[in-house]
């Protein structure tokens, strides 16, 4: 196994002691085929035990380990050592609260997740009666909009929710994408309330980030752009069409 | 000894030198100001035509002006990126399902180059070109 | 300490826990649900599960062959009471999961599909793409989200039970974002807080698998049951760890050897099955422990596959073709491609046995009732025994829902009629946490290094508890594993500040696993027999006379824990042959 020494940068910060983060440089004996994560666990066990991140699948389906390396949003048990070359730069991500080091504060991500109803919406049939008859093909409609980490990657990326936070965002909209397209739920006007809103999905410039930076394929950028269709169909539905509801 | 988190700002007017994407997408949405102003252009043109031969042959001599000619390499620049752009996005606005598959985006994108393409050609075809 | 008043207190926010505050919250929508987990329940480890949850649904399929064959598989040590609850629970939770938007694979006809899964007899293994506990686990949280009853108490690590008049009655817990101390009274608790794989230094599990929520039972009197089965999943990847699901082997994979032979045929999984036609219960697929100690003989043979991250064999899963594989098993192509370099498409992918799942854990009836009145535990953390000596692949998924269900209905029985906690008498209790943490901060003469213990607990594990033991080797490691824990005594906290801490979390997780990883060794040397994934060179038979119980290993402080046995309960399958070859009826 052929070995390499990695030089990290890591931004520093805590409360106690900073008023404002500072950059640490680490120094650290890798196997070449480790990610960033590995390097970051030698750091703590051999280095410096008080450095703060979070972790824990090692597999890029938990979501946990989201933070700014060389500038680009990424998991870091998903960024590969040999990708890289020089000084590694790793930081929190992107528009979020830093709470200490590398760990940030979820909060409004979280909030935003709940806003949107993600989940079924209608009247639940007895468990008696089986399940409800879904064919691959609807199957398929909606499983790429199913796929989401919850890493916030897409948020870090999103110049939009950068500049103005209000912005529901690329994740939670998805998510309720996901929900309208799934033939077993009726909530789509509910969700739609949350979504068409002008901090839903009317704040979005397509940008695109957001799809190029997801870990999990979701293309959240392809369900807002699909959103807004819908959002459009409805609004004219109701205001411009005979018989629209008001 | 209690929580403080750090809020980093957003610079507001340099944020999109943070990555070659944002400088991207920033292009392509300044390129819909080269088109609003070719549109100015085309309705100017017609007032020209529409005040007879002489303002309409100042308007065709103040078209060959090198500002002109720059000005229109810069619009059409700026259509073609703004087109292909377009173009390249549609595909994630309107997922074609056949079945449990879907049409890859290539072909839905590449449909609204072909219908461009037709397009032009009859316009330039109408126009006498050939 | 801040005080907060609740009436059921679920740790962990897994599928188990999610299931449980569900349940409570469908049940009695009057009830204060506090569920507190040390990550946000995204993270729970549930989501790594990739190949599926068993039921019975299909018309070929009985509850009597999913209740033999789970009883079989886990070497008879389950208890069949609790097997027999199970089985007929199962495919109602899996319907309701269906019904809240768990995206199952289909049939052409749009019913619910099901595939193989190893020791099972016939398909019943509901399964979404090859991410099935990510799907599970994401719909029950973004589920519990319509429920205002549930108020999530995200990211506090959960440190010791409130004990007063004999029931537990809550728990206290640090906030972990600002290192303040909290106690939760409530009338019930329910642990849901996973197993404790991370003990050792190779396995599937992520990092919070610490086993704190088996560790604080343990501490509070709750006895620990069965710890010593401790299963390995045939096929991790070799340097990391990470799982390929035993659906890999479902769809039609195979294990060779360094010559092309697939070995299993060796080991009384034979005779030889064709290539990409998998016959259930036999060669690939044949339990758990049973292929997981075929790698074993063949490393001893010296026919592995020598490879830079150690000695493998080799799962070919070339023959199921790209679009299988991109449709089943798109996940396992990743993880192989990205941390490999291997597509399993081109070529046969080099894997190990890696530890996975305990099946031992907090002793409960089928209930989930601890002999803690008040305390209750499901999931990965809890002993049953559903899994006896062995789990079966894509039963733990299911576990996970009918006894967070059950745990959840049994708690809301207790609370009736109870009195509120003395809010004096836990706060006294919770003293002893303020305490605790206090002695780590204000020590200045440790000489511990916590990752150096960590380090000498993961080796020993290792090297003395692992798939094959044997007396002296247990001897040595049970002796070690009480030293460590003396020492832990004077580990050094090397970050003494208060915001989100993780020095002072890991330094608390390896308190944890010390615990358990007593309980693991000490009920390892004790049983003097070979039972499911218990294997011993010394002792090889099973030995039913002796052994047909459950070991229960109790805390007494540092001192070494006092061991009693347990008898299984035995209804209607009394102990048999474990007959994977493919000539069984």
């Amino acid at each position: 196994m052929k070995e390499r020494t990695v030089q990290l940068e890591v931004l520093r910060y805590n409360p106690d002691t900073d008023t404002e983060a500072h950059f640490q440089r680490y120094e650290v004996v890798c196997q070449e085929e480790w990610v960033v994560l590995d390097a970051l666990n030698k750091v703590k066990a051999d280095i410096d035990p008080t450095l703060n991140y979070r972790w824990s699948c090692h597999m890029a389906v938990c979501g946990s380990c989201g933070m700014m390396i060389n500038g680009e949003p990424k998991l870091s048990c998903h960024a590969f050592l040999r990708d890289y070359e020089g000084v590694i730069r790793v930081e929190p991500l992107t528009h979020f609260p830093v709470e200490r080091d590398l760990v940030t504060a979820p909060d409004d991500f979280m909030e935003k997740l709940k806003r949107v109803k993600p989940y079924v919406i209608g009247k639940m049939k007895p468990i008696e009666e089986g399940e409800h008859r879904q064919t691959p093909a609807q199957l398929m409609k909606f499983r790429q909009y199913s796929m989401c980490i919850n890493c916030m990657l897409c948020y870090a990326a999103c110049p939009e929710y950068g500049l103005t936070p209000h912005f529901v965002g690329p994740a939670a909209l998805t998510l309720a994408h996901r929900y309208n397209l799934d033939s077993r739920d009726e909530g789509r006007k509910e969700r739609m309330e949350v979504v068409a809103t002008k901090e839903g999905v009317w704040e979005c410039t397509f940008v695109g980030a957001c799809s190029e930076v997801c870990p999990a394929h979701v293309d959240p950028a392809s369900a807002l752009q699909q959103l807004k269709i819908v959002g459009s169909i409805d609004w004219i539905v109701e205001h411009l069409l005979p018989g629209g509801k008001s | 000894m209690s929580r403080r988190p750090l809020i980093r700002e957003v610079p507001p007017t340099s944020w999109f030198f943070r990555h070659p994407r944002y400088l991207r997408y920033m292009a392509r949405e300044i390129t819909c100001i080269f088109v609003g102003a070719y549109c100015v252009l085309l309705v100017v043109a017609l007032q020209r035509l529409a005040a007879g031969p002489e303002a309409w042959a100042g308007f065709l001599q103040g078209l060959r002006s090198a500002d002109s000619i720059v000005f229109h390499l810069l619009a059409l620049a700026a259509a073609l990126y703004h087109a292909g752009t377009w173009f390249n996005a549609t595909q994630k606005a309107m997922p074609l399902q056949v079945g449990e598959n879907f049409v890859p985006g290539n072909v839905i994108s590449g449909a609204h180059y072909v219908v461009w393409v037709v397009l032009s050609l009859a316009i330039l075809f109408f126009a006498g070109v050939f | 300490m801040d005080t907060i008043r609740t009436d059921v207190a679920i740790i962990g926010a897994g599928g188990a826990g999610l299931r449980a505050a569900i349940a409570l919250a469908q049940t009695d929508p009057t009830l204060r649900i506090a569920l507190i987990s040390k990550v946000y329940p995204m993270r729970s480890h549930t989501c790594a599960a990739e190949g599926g949850a068993a039921g019975v649904i299909k018309p070929d399929d009985s509850f009597d062959l999913h209740f033999d064959d789970t009883v079989g598989g886990g070497d008879w040590l389950s208890d069949q009471d609790c097997v027999e609850y199970f089985i007929h629970e199962a495919p109602k939770e899996l319907l309701q999961l269906e019904h809240w938007g768990c995206p199952w694979n289909r049939e052409a006809d749009g019913s619910v599909a099901v595939r193989p899964f190893g020791g099972m007899k016939k398909k019943r293994t509901w399964f979404a793409a090859d991410k099935s506990g990510f799907h599970i686990l994401h719909t029950l949280f973004q589920t519990s989200l319509q429920f205002p009853s549930i108020t999530r108490h995200d990211e506090y690590y959960a440190l010791d039970l409130l004990v007063d008049d004999g029931r537990c009655q809550g728990l206290t817990a640090m906030e972990m974002r600002s290192g303040e101390l909290r106690q939760f009274h409530a009338k019930a608790v329910i642990i849901c807080g996973g197993g404790a794989g991370r003990m050792f230094p190779f396995s599937t599990n992520g990092a919070i698998k610490t086993g704190d929520g088996m560790a604080m039972a343990y501490r509070a009197g709750a006895p620990l049951k069965d710890m010593e089965f401790v299963q390995y999943h045939p096929t991790g990847l070799p340097n990391t760890g990470s799982l390929l699901t035993e659906a890999c082997r479902g769809e039609g994979g195979i294990l060779v050897n360094k010559n092309g032979r697939r070995y299993l045929q060796d080991y009384g999984m034979g005779p030889e099955t064709p290539v990409g036609q998998p016959q259930l219960k036999t060669m690939e697929l044949g339990p758990r422990d049973r292929v997981s100690q075929a790698y074993w003989h063949e490393l001893q043979k010296g026919n592995t596959v020598t490879t830079q991250w150690g000695e493998c064999v080799l799962l070919d899963m070339r023959h199921l073709g790209e679009k299988k594989i991109n449709e089943r098993l798109p996940l396992v192509r990743e993880l192989a491609e990205a941390y490999l370099g291997v597509d399993i498409v081109k070529e046969a992918v080099p894997i190990r046995p890696v530890v996975h799942y305990m099946m031992g854990g907090i002793s409960t009836n089928t209930a989930a009732a601890t002999p803690l009145p008040g305390l209750f535990a499901a999931g990965e953390c809890a002993c049953v025994s559903l899994n006896g000596a062995n789990r079966l692949g894509s039963n733990s998924l299911v576990e996970l829902l009918v006894f967070g269900r059950r745990a959840a209905l049994s708690a809301i029985e207790h609370i009736q009629g109870l009195p509120a906690p003395d809010a004096a008498a836990l706060g006294a209790c919770a003293d002893a946490t303020q305490k605790r943490i206090d002695t780590l901060y204000a020590r200045t003469d440790g000489t511990e290094s916590m990752s150096g213990l960590r380090r000498e607990m993961m080796d020993t594990m290792e090297k003395n508890v692992g798939i094959y033991r044997t007396e002296a080797g247990l001897q040595e490691g049970v002796a070690k594993i009480h030293e460590l824990r003396q020492r832990y005594g004077r580990v050094i906290l090397t970050d003494k500040s208060k915001v989100f801490n993780t020095d002072l979390f890991q330094v608390l997780e390896l308190g944890s696993m010390l615990d358990c990883a007593e309980a693991v060794t000490v009920g390892a040397l004790a049983r003097r027999e070979s039972r499911g994934a218990h294997q011993r060179l010394d002792y090889v038979d099973r030995d039913d006379r002796n052994f047909l119980r459950h070991t229960m290993v109790y805390h007494q402080g540092l001192d070494a824990p006092r061991v009693d046995y347990l008898d299984v309960v035995i209804t209607k399958s009394p102990p048999g042959v474990r007959d994977y070859s493919g000539d069984h009826k």
